[in-house]
């Protein structure tokens, strides 16, 4: 490590991003657009209709090998083996304390090759770690292939009939949580039935000299539905209103996954992984505190980093907190002591010196509704 | 968007009309551009004294908050009631969208503010 600045590392699509007015943030090293249009607006349009966005700075990380099922096993705490080749699953890369060095998504490409989409602020960590621990497995291999790809999200109730003309990779046919291979827009793809805003959507791997032609195929492809580019920001209210942990804020090297009431990635039925001793003890004998989903009851926004307190006594910590554009509410998620944590149980959030009262309430504080 | 010559400035990027001893104080429509989205404009009660540089409230975007801090010292006579239920006025029409009105303890304390040529020097 040094103690000089590092240049941000830019996208392929960073020049895009620059000539459309994005506003632009340092974001995990990145040079990211954080808003368009405005968040609220944004986030909007991906309920109603779509929006596009470039994840290119998420990395990516392979594992092949005969025994890749094996070390894929052992790092990743869901259980590899129920994915089809074509299939994949939220997990989280654990320490042997059970606590989250990362959340990732395995996708199963080939009965022994994985890909592992890892968050861009742990990327490299997350290599080091993995290289070193699947050392043991046998016959395996983990390569770091980030560089490979560009990684486009489009999401909203739109998304389908705006990509379907750009690719012979029928849409119809790919169930939640799986992917296929094609083209889009005339660019070898992986389309991936995926994303982070719970509305449905794909996201879509490509070749980083083909991102460019990817985004405005898109944005073309979707003018007649309105479909708009979409920043860092209106994804976090997104994930938010759906529940969906974020990595530094909601899980970290200090949480597990029982902790932040993740139980469904973990593989209870699974031989050993790595941290499932903490995991089933804490399964078996419950935690201290667990992660909720409030909203605020009193006027005013909870915010990552208040404390939860209950009278001059700090109990627990909010971890994510917006006033959110689509419920029109102030919601959020807190770590709270295990008696705290029943929907319908109330506590106070200390803002900037205020103590306001907060309900627990079950997550996702939004949920779409399924054909 | 122009900064009306008829309007007082901070280099906080708040805007003050000033009426005889009263004045009007809200944010500018560079401040808005930088917060984004107003969800919320948190104000002090209507009698409140406060001095000048003091925080009287906070307004949050979806993204952050920020703190409004006090151009000069003076009494709260009136908070904006329409920021109650409407608080993207802020980023829709800035230069309209007061948030306190105040009774000056010094008149002769708005002299020092900027004019609109000095704010608009400092944000080039």
């Amino acid at each position: 490590m040094t103690d000089t600045v590092a240049e941000l590392r830019k996208t392929p699509l960073n020049a895009r991003h620059r000539a459309s007015q994005a506003r632009m943030v340092a974001y995990a090293g990145w040079d990211m657009p954080v808003e368009y249009s405005g968040i609220t607006n944004e986030h909007l349009a991906v309920r109603t209709r779509a929006g596009l966005f470039d994840v290119s700075h998420m990395g990516q990380i392979e594992i092949a090998g005969a025994d890749a099922l094996a070390a894929v096993q052992r790092i990743s705490c869901n259980d590899a083996s129920a994915l089809a080749v074509g299939q994949a699953q939220y997990s989280g890369l654990l320490t042997p304390e059970g606590t989250f060095i990362d959340d990732m998504v395995v996708y199963r490409m080939a009965p022994i090759h994985f890909m592992l989409v890892v968050n861009a602020s742990t990327a490299a960590k997350d290599f080091a770690w993995i290289s070193e621990q699947i050392k043991p497995a046998g016959q395996v291999a983990a390569v770091d292939t980030s560089s490979r790809y560009a990684l486009i999200a489009i999401q909203g109730p739109a998304s389908r009939e705006v990509l379907q003309p750009l690719t012979g990779v029928s849409l119809e046919d790919l169930g939640y949580y799986h992917f296929g291979h094609g083209e889009v827009a005339g660019a070898r793809a992986t389309i991936s039935r995926t994303g982070y805003t719970g509305e449905d959507g794909f996201e879509v791997f490509v070749p980083p000299n083909m991102a460019d032609r990817v985004w405005q195929a898109l944005l073309e492809a979707g003018r007649a539905a309105d479909v708009i580019p979409c920043g860092l920001g209106a994804r976090d209210t997104l994930r938010l209103e759906a529940g969906m942990r974020l990595y530094g804020n909601d899980i970290d090297e200090t949480t597990t996954p029982v902790e932040s009431g993740l139980n469904w990635i973990v593989g209870w039925k699974k031989d050993a992984f790595i941290g499932h001793e903490r995991l089933r003890d804490q399964k078996k004998n419950g935690t201290e505190r667990r992660l909720v989903g409030f909203e605020m009851i009193d006027r005013g926004i909870a915010r990552h980093g208040y404390p939860v307190v209950a009278g001059d006594r700090r109990v627990g910590v909010v971890t994510s907190g917006t006033q959110t554009p689509f419920l029109k509410k102030a919601i959020g998620m807190a770590y709270v002591p295990t008696d705290l944590s029943a929907t319908g149980q109330e506590f106070d959030i200390d803002i900037r010196g205020r103590a306001s009262r907060a309900r627990v309430v079950s997550l996702p504080f939004y949920k779409r509704a399924r054909a | 968007m122009a900064y009306p010559a008829e309007l007082k400035y901070t280099k906080d990027h708040e805007w003050i009309r000033v009426t005889g001893d009263t004045a009007e104080v809200g944010i500018t429509d560079y401040a808005q551009q930088q917060l984004g989205d107003v969800v919320y404009v948190d104000l002090p009660d209507v009698g409140r004294e406060i001095s000048a540089g003091e925080s009287f409230g906070s307004i949050e975007s979806v993204k952050a908050v920020s703190e409004l801090f006090a151009p000069m010292a003076g009494e709260v006579l009136e908070v904006n009631p329409t920021l109650k239920d409407h608080p993207e006025m802020v980023n829709s029409d800035p230069h309209r969208t007061w948030m306190i009105r105040v009774r000056l303890t010094d008149p002769d304390s708005t002299k020092s503010l900027l004019d609109s040529t000095q704010y608009e020097g400092i944000l080039t």
